[in-house]
């Protein structure tokens, strides 16, 4: 026989296994390949890095000049799902957030942030999103991140509602989704870091939906901003210079079985309320924050 | 349980045939029976092949006649290329229907099914996860005949496991294959000279090299796996980084919309690209492989080293052209191999002469054929089947007497066992 009866194969890593017996498959994740540019998410090394040095480096240090608050809430090892709010037309803050946990972080963390899945049908986006680090909210993507590659995962649960929303709602957060990315976290055993951006809102701000333009182009949202529709697609990279602060908080854990119980996600009900407090944490930090600001510009 | 009489419908498929000559150098495999509408591809040993259209009562005549324990189905087509949808359709739904009541039954042998099936099962859709696991079903339902048929297929084979609850069935979803042997649309598609892409997406792609499908095969046939189990190499690579890979030009040619519009213009052209292909140009797929790898199976080949293997093809087969003849399956002169008295059976010339020569009737006592202990142990247990009963009983004698190799041994006495049988 060319293989080994089964019994001598050890299907049990150091990460034991579950209680039933069966192995725990983060063993088995495939391992590293030095020579590969691009890893098995499309994230590319080579292109990220490029445009972290180039675009990005520009916009966090001179045209934003992001100041950082809280960083070591950042978890130094293990899964970590960040959460924060959304805003902008076409928002700046994901770029922001990991360029922050990349530059001001001490271990220079690389973070996936989620972006919805209609981005995957977007021609461009489709090739751009996931080359800098973008990977599809899908369950089973967020669970592979945290469980089993143990990642910072970056989610928006306020998702398209937070952009769209116009410049009169700014710092009001929306809808926190369904609670799933609370769902996520439990089932990955990590932890969740709220965060607070203040500035994106007036980067771009919107002042109105073009549901007409929105009909004829077929785009996710067609916003009213300082630059669009009139300077067309230029204007995803015409920002306003408002002064961004990023304040990660203190992390909240979701793996207590003293107050959360065995399997916490599978009660509603707490899943919810985990939510809304964090939902609620952000915002009351947001004003806060607004509240003592200089100036939107300084 | 260990499989010892194995039936492979499908013989003629690249799968099948690579299983077969994998399944018959292990001298614990008693029979290999390979069942297909078309002669087998590849040269085969002992496996003995059985010209039958996939229909249930005839297969299942040959699985009662031979006591079949263990039936491979390799038949499924999943290229839209190689067939047309309705001979699809025939082989894939109806085929494994046949296959499947020919397995069931309360007096059946069969103890384990395995069933090959396709990653195409999945599809390829905007909303899919990154890594699909086995227990995933496609967000959307399929839209083109052939992944209609694939679902179906299984849809079937779940079923009979669920009759058949004492019957092992492993379901493997095999992710494209590529390698030198293998012609698929994907293996034309990327042996282009410049590869066609659709502008604006960059898909992720997961491969399985020709040696893998064999080896993953082979796993299911010698453990028992219960279960779907998804089959592809480690690493998913974008499809710019193939193309990089194969050191080809990537033309995004495709428009980004109304992508199907073109598809009439690319089969005037020839090229390989049928609708369902585009999906996979578009979104791609990626596969979780760990189910399998938690069963004690270790891929010969990542995809990445998948691609650089077929570069190495790539470059190579206009020289190879012509230097080395096909194999043609020829009846006859099968048969004569098999089964003609003036044949001498083992592979190798050298040894054999050796052991005929001294291993004829035994004298007093266990004699060694000369040379005989300078012989590994596989090689010894190649050449068992070659001899006749009464040599290999004083050979035996010998080996117990001498070196007494465990493996030998056992491999002597199945030989014996099956002569005895057939007597």
């Amino acid at each position: 026989m060319a293989e080994p009866p089964a019994a001598l194969v050890p299907t049990r890593g150091p990460n034991g296994g579950s209680a039933a017996g069966e192995p725990d498959l983060r063993d088995f994740l495939p391992g590293i390949e030095p020579d590969r540019e691009i890893d098995d998410w499309g994230r590319s090394e080579r292109f990220a890095d490029l445009f972290d040095r180039t675009l990005i480096d520009f916009y966090y240090h001179l045209w934003f000049r992001c100041t950082i608050e809280g960083i070591e809430n950042v978890p130094a090892d293990g899964p970590a799902l960040l959460v924060s709010n959304h805003s902008g037309a076409l928002p700046p803050d994901a770029m922001m957030i990991m360029k922050a946990v990349r530059e001001e972080h001490p271990r220079r963390r690389d973070v996936r942030m989620l972006v919805e899945h209609f981005f995957k049908g977007y021609p461009g986006f489709s090739m751009l999103l996931p080359k800098l680090g973008g990977v599809a909210a899908h369950p089973a993507n967020v669970q592979r991140l945290l469980h089993d590659e143990r990642r910072l995962v970056l989610v928006f649960p306020e998702g398209a509602k937070g952009t769209e929303k116009l410049f009169k709602d700014r710092y009001r957060l929306r809808r926190f989704g369904r609670g799933g990315f609370v769902e996520a976290a439990m089932r990955a055993r990590a932890p969740i870091v709220p965060i607070a951006v203040v500035g994106a809102e007036e980067s771009q701000p919107v002042f109105a939906q073009l549901g007409l333009l929105k009909k004829l182009t077929g785009l996710a949202y067609t916003p009213l901003t300082p630059t669009f529709p009139h300077f067309g697609l230029l204007a995803t990279l015409m920002y306003l210079p408002a002064k961004i602060t990023i304040r990660f908080l203190p992390p909240v854990p979701t793996d207590d079985p003293g107050v959360f119980g065995e399997k916490p996600w599978e009660d509603k009900g707490l899943v919810q309320t985990v939510a809304q407090d964090i939902r609620a944490t952000i915002q009351e930090e947001l004003f806060d924050m607004v509240g003592k600001r200089r100036s939107v510009w300084f | 349980m260990t499989s010892k009489r194995i039936l492979i419908t499908g013989l003629s498929t690249y799968w099948g045939g690579r299983l077969a000559q994998a399944l018959e150098q292990d001298p614990a495999v008693e029979a290999v029976i390979g069942v297909d509408k078309r002669p087998p591809k590849v040269a085969l040993e002992r496996t003995e092949f059985v010209r039958v259209e996939d229909h249930h009562s005839l297969i299942r005549r040959i699985v009662q006649a031979a006591e079949i324990d263990t039936v491979v189905d390799t038949r499924l087509v999943a290229d839209s290329i190689v067939t047309s949808p309705k001979l699809a359709h025939e082989n894939n739904v109806i085929g494994t229907m046949n296959v499947l009541a020919a397995c069931g039954g309360p007096d059946s042998f069969v103890k384990k099914v395995v069933f090959k099936s396709s990653a195409r099962y999945y599809g390829s859709e905007q909303d899919d996860p990154a890594f699909f696991t086995e227990a995933m079903r496609r967000p959307r339902p399929a839209s083109t005949p052939i992944e209609r048929d694939i679902v179906e297929a299984e849809s079937a084979v779940r079923e009979f496991a669920e009759r058949n609850p004492e019957t092992i069935v492993t379901t493997l979803r095999f992710a494209n294959g590529l390698g030198p042997a293998v012609r698929t649309s994907h293996t034309r598609f990327l042996g282009l000279p410049v590869i066609p892409t659709i502008l604006g997406f960059d898909p992720r792609q997961q491969f399985l090299h020709e040696d893998d499908i064999a080896g993953v095969l082979e796993h299911a046939v010698r453990r028992d796996l219960d279960g779907v189990f998804n089959a592809a190499a480690d690493g998913v690579l974008a499809l710019s980084e193939v193309i990089d890979l194969l050191g080809k030009l990537n033309a995004p040619v495709l428009p980004p919309v109304a992508t199907g519009l073109v598809l009439p213009l690319l089969r005037r052209t020839q090229l390989p690209i049928s609708a369902d292909m585009l999906q996979h140009l578009r979104f791609g797929r990626g596969l979780d492989n760990r189910k399998l790898k938690a069963t004690g199976y270790r891929y010969r080949y990542t995809t990445r080293e998948t691609i650089l293997k077929l570069r190495e093809h790539q470059r190579l087969s206009p020289l190879r052209r012509g230097v080395r003849e096909d194999y043609r399956y020829e009846g006859e002169v099968e048969e004569f191999l098999r089964r003609s008295p003036s044949v001498r059976r083992p592979a190798r010339p050298e040894p054999r002469a050796n052991l005929a020569a001294g291993a004829a009737p035994a004298t007093d006592g266990p004699s060694a054929p000369p040379g005989y202990a300078d012989l590994h142990a596989k090689e010894v247990i190649a050449l068992l089947a070659s001899l006749e009963p009464a040599a290999l009983r004083a050979l035996r004698d010998h080996e117990a007497a001498h070196a007494a190799r465990k493996t030998v041994l056992a491999a002597m006495d199945a030989v014996l066992a099956r002569e005895r049988a057939s007597a």
